[in-house]
């Protein structure tokens, strides 16, 4: 393993995603490896690469396809690309985009690969809908059976409830706790009120609107032909609400409290179909190649907690590890993107950054500090532009990215939480 | 054996536990053809196989590497001068195959293409493996060089696979997969190519000691009630000659002689190998076969022309990227037929509801490739994934050719050219698939013209078998080389032509359809004129051409050879009125036939008379000479681009004429045609209709020149090209 004075500075020459659209939409015949291959095609058509180049692709997924698990291959395996280009799929809940873009950064540091593409995909109009264990046993019984007699017994043995299909929920393995429980408990454990979690949701879809409407948000983004027929074809994000108000938002009633809770659908990140990819190249690569790449990996840091305490709250102990990595505060950053699954855990984490009890544990003497909120999620962020499990990580750090290089900042944060109680953080530079 | 002897043998025998193992492996060809020595070689083979006692059987395996024999020797056919001789090889090839039938078991081991007499000598045999593989394909495609099958085929297919399924590839020579062979009964079995020896040489071995016998296969009660009796089979028959005649329209005799060749194989007096020896023996003397065969040759040379004639030649560049400027009807045809060659592929066109149309119509062409399971599932999906929209130059930065099919306007193609040339690397080719612009005049606005030239391909694309490359004077010969190698990698059979007004196809049919506006205006009914050039073997007459191709643009390209040619290509008034009507043809669903909402033709509509000089009033212009008309007007025009260097052969003018527009290929194409009425004959003629139509008709001077002297556009005999 190289030492760490030789590792080679890892370029973002760019990235770009597909139109996010909510679940049941426009994607609702794509499956997530379609969507990966659409959004690597099309990254490779944008930066007019040549797929000899490529020495892997990197991409993560939440909801798998189990008859492809390995959805980093599917999509490697496509015309544009040589059938030698390595593949491999990575799982970190939310973050699995950028633990990809964490895992290509690492080969091109080590100078074992100099240009990945790394990104995610989900499809949450497709989950697997999954037999019952008990049924799954008959089906086994069955098939080992030799004799027709045989198989008819090991029908014999099912009963009718056998059959109702299990659908996945979105719950902690451990705890059963799902993820809008979670949620509406970190609401009440920092102090965070309905009114709170709804301006902070109505600020989001406000930013992405803007964002939309002047092209900045556009431009990460490519038309999706939707096939068969192509007559659909999307364009924008579908879940930003340009006409939001706060009045709509707080007649919503709150979904996993019914009686004190003040999670709703209106400040909690909709089910998305989406996908997002970035190519990363070390710096001698893309200046060889002829690329201005729209920024570099100054650190990346993730962080874990006890998923029943406050399961969304990890990027509180992953940020100052990132910042200290990159031996910068959080007054150097000219911008952050903090991914939003709920409006309750964007406050939960920005309250966190100023507490002294989480300064505590994550080892620091001071808190991190107040974030300035201009310089937050400034195009709004996954409550309002959806969030697509396996492509939210792709989405941050090319928005980052590319605002950072329109307002003329140097260093970007961006922060992710995720199930499980995992959180993830990097820094980016802009030159 | 020396090994200076062994070189020149085509067969090698070796014995193996009492089996021979025939190798067929022609030297210093890439496939294995049944030449005079091959045969006299098999022969021998098979001799010394029934001699030696201690062979028991044997195998007959190819040794190219995924050929298995490509058929008879098609230069061999050339040499039969009367209808004896070609019945004589016939029957030679009925003896041959008929001692192998009756002797020791050979197992046929067939992997790679299985064509003609390779299928032939397939059925002779006692078993038949075919390899798992793609290029594993058996045929009889003789009917396509206007013969028969003249080695059993015509009796020993329909013994083994049923009447119907054996009228089906005889009758059109089409071409049988190794699944499909096995379902059919053709084969016997099916195996990986790594075991094809190895089985082989087990079923001779098994065929020999008797633990094996071949089990014919099991047939539907439908098919056996169809094919087993007298009475089934005189239907079966009826309805393949009703199916031959509508196609053909009774201009080919090679399928009906099939159809007679077959049925005496089951009649009970006349001797069905007889038969056939006798109709094969005729064929070949037919012009028909002749010229059909004449086409075989032609496309063969064409295959190796690179379309310049420099030395040393250079290479072709590899074209993994292409752009197409326009998503329309042409651009995403263009799509169509370059992702399943393998390239990458980027469509712009102005805005998304443009691009979307155009995916769909990639879609439409893929599709059918599914459904007729050429390609599988995932397949189908890269092939789309390999096409992607923009309404921007993204992904031109790296494309080795962009192929630019928007609309025919000088000043929007000269703006893409430029655009183009903002963005693509330097040495990308800029090809125009223009119907009527000249490119010299569209390489105009290019900063390296020397990389721009034509790519005329036909509609629609995946269809139609003809590409034209046109160069101007300051093509570099690489990008030519280039282009020709590209549009066969797409399939296509490629001319090249020089540029100039109409190019080739445009400019012959110029004149043609012009000649058809001229008996319009004398009061020839409309369906009498195309009716004439369908019955000559044209796919459709010019009136319904001209409906096809869209009177605007049928008038537009007319325009453009006129001002080039004046007047023997004037277009005469009255369809200048039908276009000022209205009327833009099929596309439109109005032209000189009414057409139904979905777009079927029905018959001609009488209210275009009204426009026409004579009104309702008919007058009746005997078929042969409507023909003249429209025919000599086209065959001069031919010479006359020959005689200005658009074309570079003859050879290049009748394939052109053949795959680009459908004349009729049993003619050979204009150049034969000439040949065949003999030049002098035409000038004649010629002459004639000038006077009569003073300024269309007057003959090429090359053509007066070859008529004094004698001469031919292909030599009277032996290979043609």
């Amino acid at each position: 393993m190289s030492s760490h004075g030789s590792l080679h500075r890892v370029a973002i020459v760019t990235g770009v995603r597909t139109p996010f659209s909510r679940a049941g939409t426009l994607y609702k015949s794509l499956s997530a490896i379609e969507l990966g291959r659409l959004c690597v095609a099309e990254l490779m058509q944008r930066t007019n690469l040549n797929g000899s180049d490529v020495d892997a692709v990197v991409f993560g997924t939440v909801v798998q396809n189990i008859q492809a698990p390995n959805i980093a291959r599917e999509v490697s395996l496509m015309p544009i690309l040589p059938k030698g280009v390595d593949a491999w799929t990575v799982s970190r809940a939310c973050a699995s985009a950028n633990q990809a873009i964490a895992d290509a950064a690492d080969q091109i540091a080590l100078g074992h690969m100099d240009c990945v593409i790394a990104g995610g995909a989900e499809s949450l109009s497709n989950v697997p809908i999954l037999h019952s264990r008990a049924f799954a046993d008959v089906l086994m019984a069955a098939n080992k059976a030799k004799s027709i007699t045989q198989k008819i017994s090991a029908f014999s043995k099912m009963r009718p409830k056998d059959l109702v299909p299990v659908a996945p929920a979105i719950s902690e393995p451990t705890t059963g706790e799902t993820m809008g429980q979670s949620a509406e408990k970190m609401a009440k454990l920092n102090g965070i009120t309905r009114e709170e979690q709804d301006e902070f949701a109505l600020r989001s879809h406000r930013l992405a609107a803007a964002g939309l409407r002047d092209g900045r948000l556009a431009a990460e983004m490519f038309p999706v032909y939707v096939p068969p027929r192509y007559e659909k074809i999307a364009t924008t994000d579908n879940g930003v609400r340009e006409d939001s108000t706060l009045e709509a938002l707080a007649a919503l009633k709150p979904v996993f409290d019914k009686r004190y809770g003040s999670v709703t659908a209106g400040n909690a990140s909709p089910l998305t179909d989406g996908a997002g990819a970035v190519l990363l190249m070390s710096e001698d690569k893309a200046a060889a190649l002829g690329y201005q790449p729209i920024g570099y990996i100054r650190s990346y840091a993730s962080a874990a907690l006890d998923p029943g305490e406050q399961l969304l709250q990890a990027p509180v102990l992953a940020a100052p590890k990132a910042l200290a990595r990159a031996g910068l505060t959080l007054r150097d950053l000219d911008l952050i993107e903090m991914h939003e699954a709920f409006a309750a855990q964007v406050l939960s984490n920005l309250r966190g950054f100023e507490s002294r009890h989480w300064a505590e544990r994550a080892g620091l003497s001071a808190p991190l500090g107040e974030v300035d909120r201009a310089k937050l999620n400034v195009m709004g962020g996954s409550l309002a532009i959806g969030h697509p499990f396996g492509a939210t990580g792709a989405r941050v750090t090319t928005t980052l990215c590319n605002e950072l290089g329109r307002r003329g900042g140097q260093f970007g944060l961006l922060t992710v939480c995720a199930a499980g109680g995992l959180g993830f953080a990097m820094v980016i530079e802009r030159a | 054996m020396t090994a200076s002897a062994t070189d020149t043998r085509a067969i090698t025998l070796v014995v193996e536990q009492g089996i021979a193992v025939l190798t067929f492996d022609t030297p210093g060809t890439p496939v294995n053809t049944f030449t005079r020595s091959a045969q006299d070689e098999l022969r021998a083979a098979f001799d010394q196989i029934q001699r030696d006692a201690s062979i028991r059987g044997a195998v007959f395996i190819s040794g190219k590497r995924d050929n298995f024999i490509a058929g008879a020797d098609i230069e061999a056919f050339l040499e039969f001068t009367t209808a004896a001789d070609a019945e004589k090889a016939s029957r030679d090839g009925h003896a041959a195959f008929a001692s192998i039938a009756s002797g020791k078991p050979v197992v046929c081991a067939i992997h790679g293409g299985c064509l003609g007499g390779g299928t032939e000598l397939a059925l002779a045999c006692h078993w038949r493996i075919v390899t798992d593989h793609v290029k594993t394909a058996i045929s009889l495609p003789e009917v396509q060089l206007g013969l028969i099958p003249g080695a059993g085929g015509t009796q020993r297919l329909p013994q083994l696979v049923g009447l119907q399924a054996a009228l089906d590839m005889i009758l059109t020579g089409k071409t049988v997969r190794a699944k499909k062979a096995l379902q059919l009964g053709l084969v016997d079995e099916m195996v990986h190519p790594s075991m094809l020896r190895r089985i082989a040489v087990q079923r001779a071995l098994e065929l020999a000691d008797g633990t094996r016998e071949r089990e014919a296969k099991h047939r539907g009660a439908g098919e056996m009630l169809l094919d087993e009796n007298p009475i089934g089979r005189a239907i079966v028959f009826r309805k393949a000659k009703e199916g031959v005649l509508a196609k053909t329209k009774g201009l080919y005799p090679a399928p009906l002689a099939a159809l007679d060749a077959v049925a005496a194989g089951y009649s009970s007096d006349g001797d069905g190998y007889h038969t056939e020896a006798r109709l094969f023996g005729e064929l070949a003397m037919t012009p028909e076969s002749r010229e059909l065969v004449f086409l075989f040759f032609a496309t063969t040379a064409l295959k190796r022309d690179m379309g310049v004639d420099v030395v040393p030649l250079p290479a072709a560049i590899p074209i993994n990227k292409l752009g197409i400027i326009g998503a329309g009807f042409m651009g995403a045809g263009i799509a169509s037929v370059a992702s399943p060659a393998g390239t990458i592929v980027r469509m712009k066109d102005a805005d998304i509801n443009r691009v979307a149309k155009g995916l769909a119509s990639v879609r439409e062409v893929m599709r059918e490739k599914l459904v007729k399971k050429q390609v599988t599932r995932p397949q189908f999906d890269d092939l789309m994934l390999s096409v992607s929209g923009t309404t921007d130059y993204t992904g031109f930065g790296n494309v080795d050719m962009v192929i630019e099919a928007v609309f025919e306007d000088l000043q929007v193609k000269h703006q893409v050219v430029r655009e183009l040339e903002a963005i693509v690397p330097d040495d990308t080719i800029i090809a125009s698939n223009t119907s009527t612009i000249p490119i010299t005049r569209i390489a105009s606005a290019s900063a390296r013209p020397e990389r721009v030239l034509g790519m005329h391909f036909f509609s629609p694309v995946h269809k139609m078998p003809l590409l034209d490359i046109i160069t101007h004077a300051g093509n570099e010969p690489e990008v030519v080389v280039t282009a020709v190698q590209y549009g066969r990698k797409l399939g296509k059979t490629v001319i090249v032509v020089r540029d100039g007004p109409g190019f080739y196809c445009n400019r012959v049919l110029a004149p043609y359809v012009n000649a058809a506006g001229v008996l319009l205006d004398e009061g020839v009914a409309i369906d009498a004129i195309d009716d004439a050039l369908t019955q000559f073997g044209f796919p459709v007459g010019p009136i319904t051409l001209v409906d096809e191709v869209g009177l605007d643009i049928a008038t537009k390209s007319g325009a453009i050879v006129a001002e080039a040619f004046g007047a023997r290509m004037v277009p005469n008034e009255s369809l200048q009125r039908v276009v000022k009507s209205g009327r833009l043809g099929r596309k439109g669903k109005r032209g000189f036939y009414l057409y139904d909402d979905e777009g079927k033709k029905g018959g001609v509509d009488q209210s275009v008379y009204e426009l026409l000089p004579t009104g309702q009033k008919r007058h009746n212009v005997p078929s042969l000479r409507i023909v003249e008309r429209c025919v000599y007007a086209m065959l001069n025009e031919a010479v006359l681009c020959l005689e200005d260097g658009i074309l570079r052969t003859a050879r290049d003018g009748d394939i052109g004429a053949v795959f680009g527009f459908g004349f009729p290929p049993f003619r050979g194409g204009p150049f034969r045609y000439i040949d065949q009425r003999g030049v002098a004959a035409v000038v004649a003629t010629l002459d004639v209709l000038e006077r009569e139509h003073p300024g269309r008709y007057r003959a090429a001077e090359s053509l007066r020149t070859m008529a004094e002297q004698g001469e031919r556009f292909y030599p009277a005999t032996g290979k043609p090209v």
